[in-house]
């Protein structure tokens, strides 16, 4: 009996005092983001970090590489507009452990991808990668990586194929690589080599995420050639007529179409009088640049996933 | 009641004043606070950033590293001189024991950072030639510095309230260690979904959070500190140590002293 009250109260104490010391740290956490997720890197010099942590590079590197996904993450909930210390952390992360192949592989992508899906810095992007393929010359997804940068970003179709082309001749590297280094060289800028490029990064890659962004673009692909087909198809018939059709509706009923087209996601395209194709649902086809309603313009956001 | 907590509060301190290990560490956290001067004049343009940081670096460290040690022992020892069995027989109710040498760690700790506060002071006038105002600033990082202190003590305390003290020392470190780390636990659960996502909020609410109490970096670089992170701070070090208080009381008072 006499140590049941002092038990009573203490318990009650403890779950009192517990419950709240959770509620204050989930204010503190909404005081803090400033603080926490600041845009300064304190420690800008990895050889300094690398004195500091004595020996423990590899984890502090892992560290680091952790940091930078969740500094990610942090900014694409938030659509952020710049990601400033994306590359330094990154740089740093690979400074500390040159072998950090996902670090290159990853990093380059967040880098590449424009605001607010990432950093919107193809050439940082470039750097990074040039660095790991200096530092893990066998690494054929290094040369993937750099070659699809400076194919889908930068334009520059002739390195474009230098990088898959080296990257062909790496023992152990994905045969398709050789398919699409010579296409590169020969057809640069193309639909069809986008496409085989996006096949290649969803054959290629295990993660959802990046597997989900590539079949993304290769739907994109596909409605853009449709829409510029068939409105090709309109001024085809037009010409030979001497009117636009009315809709796809008419071109069904003289047999220039077996039925009405239908976008990757099975929604009908819409023709319009005046001959153009349109999308019927444009938000659920990120990265679309023909089939557009008037006015608006081709956006690299994922406009499907925003508001859910 | 209180007397008596108070009482012990005062023998804790008298008997921690006179452990010969902790001015050991004081002077070791006093000569890092000197070194931080020499090590301000070899880098370049950042000596005032190098005193503050690696000067409240080393006064949490070893401040941590004095709360461990002695806080791990507190009821070892008395068990173990015997000491505690007098104590107990007079008025004196186990909670009031645990609650006084809490207390008593509190205030040896709180003397302690004053000393190496002082020996602080003294290197920043020394390198910034004299005090500025915006070095007021850095008394809110120390006051933060007790408050981890707090915190480590009620640890130190509940394990030591049924463990071994190398136990409840390595115990009570690896918490603080992790409790560092809270922040990372946390956007890692921002980043997973599902049951992973509660199991990790869920984990990372109940550890310490020292990373809201470490403001170190941020005064180096003369960022204010919002006086709702002071007030909640405050209220965060008092409530979670309330709440480590309350568990090593309750295991304090079932524990088997025979």
């Amino acid at each position: 009996m006499k140590s049941r009250r002092p038990n009573a109260f203490f318990s009650v104490l403890l779950v009192v005092c517990f419950a709240g010391s959770m509620l204050v740290e989930s204010r503190l956490d909404q005081l803090r983001p400033a603080a926490t997720l600041e845009e300064v890197l304190y420690i800008p010099s990895s050889k300094v970090v690398k004195r500091m942590s004595v020996g423990f590079e590899g984890l502090v590197a892992d560290i680091y590489w952790t940091r930078v996904v969740q500094y990610f993450g942090a900014k694409h909930i938030e659509n952020a507009s710049q990601y400033k210390l994306l590359y330094p952390l990154l740089d740093m992360a690979t400074d500390l452990d040159t072998h950090l192949i996902p670090a290159y592989e990853f990093g380059s992508i967040f880098l590449t991808q424009p605001p607010p899906r990432g950093a919107g810095e193809p050439l940082k992007a470039a750097a990074l990668l040039q660095k790991g393929i200096r530092e893990n010359p066998d690494s054929w997804r290094l040369y993937q990586g750099l070659g699809f940068i400076y194919y889908m970003e930068l334009k520059d179709y002739p390195a474009a194929g230098r990088a898959f082309e080296q990257g062909s001749k790496i023992p152990g590297a994905h045969p398709f690589l050789k398919v699409i280094a010579a296409r590169t060289l020969q057809k640069g800028g193309d639909y069809q080599t986008a496409q085989m490029l996006w096949q290649a990064v969803y054959e290629s890659f295990n993660d959802g995420l990046i597997r989900d962004n590539a079949i993304k673009h290769l739907r994109a692909l596909q409605v853009d050639q449709d829409v510029l087909q068939l409105e090709a198809l309109a001024r085809t018939y037009a010409a030979r007529t001497g009117h636009l059709p009315a809709g796809f509706n008419e071109l069904v009923a003289v047999h220039v179409l077996p039925s009405v087209p239908r976008d990757p996601l099975g929604y009908p395209y819409e023709l319009f009088p005046d001959g153009h194709v349109m999308v019927e649902f444009y938000r659920e086809l990120p990265f679309i640049t023909q089939g557009l309603p008037p006015g608006q313009q081709p956006s690299d956001m994922d406009l499907s996933t925003r508001g859910k | 009641m209180t007397q008596r907590i108070a009482a012990i509060a005062a023998n804790t301190f008298r008997e921690a004043v006179r452990d010969r290990v902790l001015y050991n560490l004081i002077l070791f956290a006093l000569l890092l606070v000197a070194a931080a001067v020499l090590f301000g004049q070899i880098s370049l343009d950042i000596e005032r950033i190098v005193v503050i940081n690696l000067s409240l670096t080393s006064i949490s460290i070893f401040g941590v590293v004095i709360a461990i040690f002695i806080g791990t022992q507190l009821v070892s020892k008395e068990i173990e001189k015997k000491t505690l069995y007098t104590v107990l027989a007079r008025p004196v109710r186990r909670w009031e024991f645990i609650i006084g040498k809490f207390f008593g760690l509190i205030e040896t700790l709180g003397v302690n950072t004053f000393f190496m506060a002082l020996g602080f002071y003294a290197a920043l006038f020394y390198v910034s030639h004299g005090l500025h105002p915006s070095d007021l600033n850095i008394l809110l990082a120390i006051y933060f510095i007790v408050l981890q202190f707090v915190i480590v003590i009620a640890l130190a305390l509940l394990f030591s309230s049924f463990s071994t003290p190398i136990f409840s020392a390595i115990f009570a470190f690896a918490l603080f260690v992790i409790g560092t780390f809270a922040d990372d636990l946390k956007n890692f659960a921002k980043l997973s979904e599902g049951t992973v996502h509660w199991v990790i909020a869920g984990v990372a609410y109940a550890l310490p959070n020292f990373g809201s109490l470490n403001v170190i970096s941020s005064v180096a670089h003369d960022q204010p500190i919002t006086f709702a992170l002071f007030a909640n701070n405050t209220l965060y070090a008092a409530l979670y140590s309330c709440a480590v208080v309350s568990g090593a009381v309750l295991i304090f008072e079932r524990r088997n002293l025979k």
